[in-house]
């Protein structure tokens, strides 16, 4: 039984090492906890300390004054500054539109391929190659296919009797382009989830509405989107998370946040501020700032919307 | 009847049109990435652009791999991402032990410690970290790329959850048959572990090998680079070079990919588990 409080811990710590096989238990934890702890104290939590001490700071490499405490002088500058809530804007943007295209065009294709279907691997496997390939890589190729001369999607655009784009040069395309690769690439990994959340809805609730006379329509709505409800949870909360971490394929896209900037989301922000501009207090600062409203999101998610998941 | 069937036929060659038509879409870019890397470099420029070269010019991969040093990319990368796999399996294998059988006071306060180090973004520590590792003089080099991530805590709390299925009674018979701790972990628990150990093994080196953001910012010279920060340079030096781009890109993902044709249904399996599982 663990007592709360210090004076109970500092008893119970005495009290381990007086008996032997408590002290035992004791040594075993400690000696193999050491390791990772030792680590993860030393490259996780202590970063986040000084993250936080360097983001009351000014700090900036390439200016003559050196460090000073200014409290909160970089939240201020942030969150009045508008090319930073551009950032936030588009980072938003990108999640808006990205997390409800990927929900239902994966459990779209999920229940296509649900039920006895020929080639359901063969189909799975060809889905899945987006996901496992280096995300680097295929940007490259992404990148080549907007290129607005030589590349294949205004190739596409003229089949469908639209005129040539400029896709990434476009500040109005640019961040739709982007999105477009991101929601190709993790398609495959939320459709094999779907599948699995599919595939273990009984068939019997199926075939139970289809004898009370539901339709297709209803037994989506009434069984098939309550009992997924948790996938759908998942996915949805995944998906925001990383939504605001997304970085590599908008670097490689669009190195430099795209035109107007209409690509720069906040981890762009953060890097370009940190280590391009060396301005350490800002970047740190931002970085909280994204955290703090990754943990709001992820609260708010928590309270609101699950419960009302079915379990 | 017959109406019926014939409906069931139209519906199910519907499926077939929507998935194949969403195969298709999956796999255009592909199909684009080998059609361009074996182009030659006028036939790169043509528009509309042709869907089979007019001529193979094999050349290509090894003018890519030797513009930029893939072999070293590949190198640091599968050594990085091996020793990080390898330690952050083995720590964490040990920690999820001790939070999954071990009690002493102060356990609890130290798994919130590793609860606290999930919840934090890594945006947050990266800046840190590289003050750290210049400190340390570390910029550039192996050591920073592996140390920091020798540990992972979202291992440690996926082994403890799959270590309390393993029946207390067994530790206990070792125990009675003389067995320590240690012995018991090394001979029982982890080799009976080893699907799990298997799993978050290649999900972790997935996730390692296509670690992006920090290699990015710790290296700074071309033979330390990794492959993705490697062939994310090539990209943009090679600039419209794009037969000599895709075949970089191919170079890249081929080995990948081959991987995952002959080894499917355990890269799915096991990253829809680990993920399913979070």
């Amino acid at each position: 039984m663990q007592a709360k409080g210090k004076v109970g811990f500092l008893k119970q710590l005495k009290h381990s090492l007086e008996r032997p096989l408590l002290r035992q238990d004791l040594m075993a934890g400690v000696t193999y906890l050491l390791p990772s702890a030792v680590v993860l104290l030393a490259f996780v939590i202590l970063p986040v300390v000084m993250a936080l001490v360097l983001s009351f700071s000014k700090w900036e490499l390439l200016s003559v004054e050196g460090r000073k405490f200014i409290g909160l002088g970089n939240y201020t500058y942030l969150i009045t500054n508008k090319e930073f809530w551009n950032t936030i804007k588009n980072t938003i943007y990108f999640g808006a539109v990205k997390i409800p295209a990927d929900i239902v065009l994966s459990l779209l294709v999920a229940m296509l391929l649900n039920g006895s279907i020929r080639g359901l691997s063969f189909y799975r496997t060809i889905y899945f190659l987006p996901v496992i390939t280096s995300t680097v890589a295929v940007s490259a190729v992404w990148r080549y296919m907007y290129d607005p001369n030589f590349g294949f999607a205004n190739v596409v655009l003229k089949w469908m009797g639209v005129g040539p784009q400029t896709w990434l040069y476009d500040p109005k395309l640019a961040m739709i382009s982007v999105i477009l690769v991101a929601l190709w690439k993790g398609l495959g990994y939320d459709i094999i989830i779907y599948l699995a959340g599919l595939q273990s809805i009984p068939r019997m609730y199926y075939e139970a509405a289809s004898i009370d006379g539901a339709n297709a329509w209803q037994k989506f709505w009434k069984i098939t989107w309550p009992l997924l409800s948790p996938v759908t949870y998942f996915i949805f909360v995944m998906s925001i998370i990383n939504s605001f971490k997304v970085f590599s394929q908008i670097h490689v896209l669009t190195p430099k946040g795209g035109p107007l900037k209409s690509t720069e989301v906040m981890v762009l922000y953060i890097y370009r501020t940190a280590f391009q501009e060396f301005r350490f207090g800002r970047a740190a600062a931002a970085a909280f700032i994204l955290f703090a409203i990754v943990m709001a999101i992820t609260q708010f998610q928590r309270r609101v919307i699950e419960p009302r998941v079915h379990y | 009847m017959i109406g019926l069937s014939a409906r069931n036929r139209v519906t199910r060659l519907l499926r077939h049109l929507v998935l194949i038509a969403a195969g298709v879409v999956m796999t255009v870019p592909f199909i684009w990435m080998v059609s361009t890397a074996f182009k030659g470099d006028g036939e790169i420029y043509i528009y509309p652009p042709t869907w089979v070269p007019a001529e193979i010019h094999l050349e290509n991969f090894s003018r890519a791999w030797n513009y930029v040093p893939f072999g070293r990319f590949y190198m640091n990368s599968i050594f990085i991402a091996v020793t990080v796999t390898v330690c952050q399996v083995f720590t964490a294998a040990l920690a999820g032990y001790v939070f999954a059988r071990v009690r002493f006071p102060g356990r609890d306060a130290i798994f919130y410690m590793y609860v606290a180090t999930l919840i934090v973004p890594t945006q947050v520590t990266m800046l840190p970290l590289f003050l750290i590792m210049n400190e340390l003089k570390w910029i550039d080099t192996y050591q920073a790329m592996i140390v920091p991530f020798l540990a992972s805590a979202f291992i440690a709390f996926f082994l403890r959850q799959f270590f309390s299925t393993i029946p207390l009674e067994l530790e206990d018979a070792a125990k009675i048959d003389g067995c320590g701790r240690t012995r018991f972990i090394w001979r029982i628990l982890l080799p009976l572990s080893r699907p799990a150990l298997a799993s978050i093994g290649l999900f972790t080196f997935l996730g390692h090998w296509n670690s992006y953001i920090w290699p990015l910012i710790i290296t700074n010279t071309t033979k330390m680079r990794t492959l993705p920060i490697g062939l994310r340079y090539f990209v943009e030096e090679s600039g419209a070079q794009y037969n000599l781009m895709m075949a970089a890109a191919m170079i890249t993902v081929a080995p990948v990919v081959a991987l995952f044709f002959v080894a499917q249904r355990q890269f799915i399996e096991s990253i829809a588990r680990t993920g399913l599982k979070s």
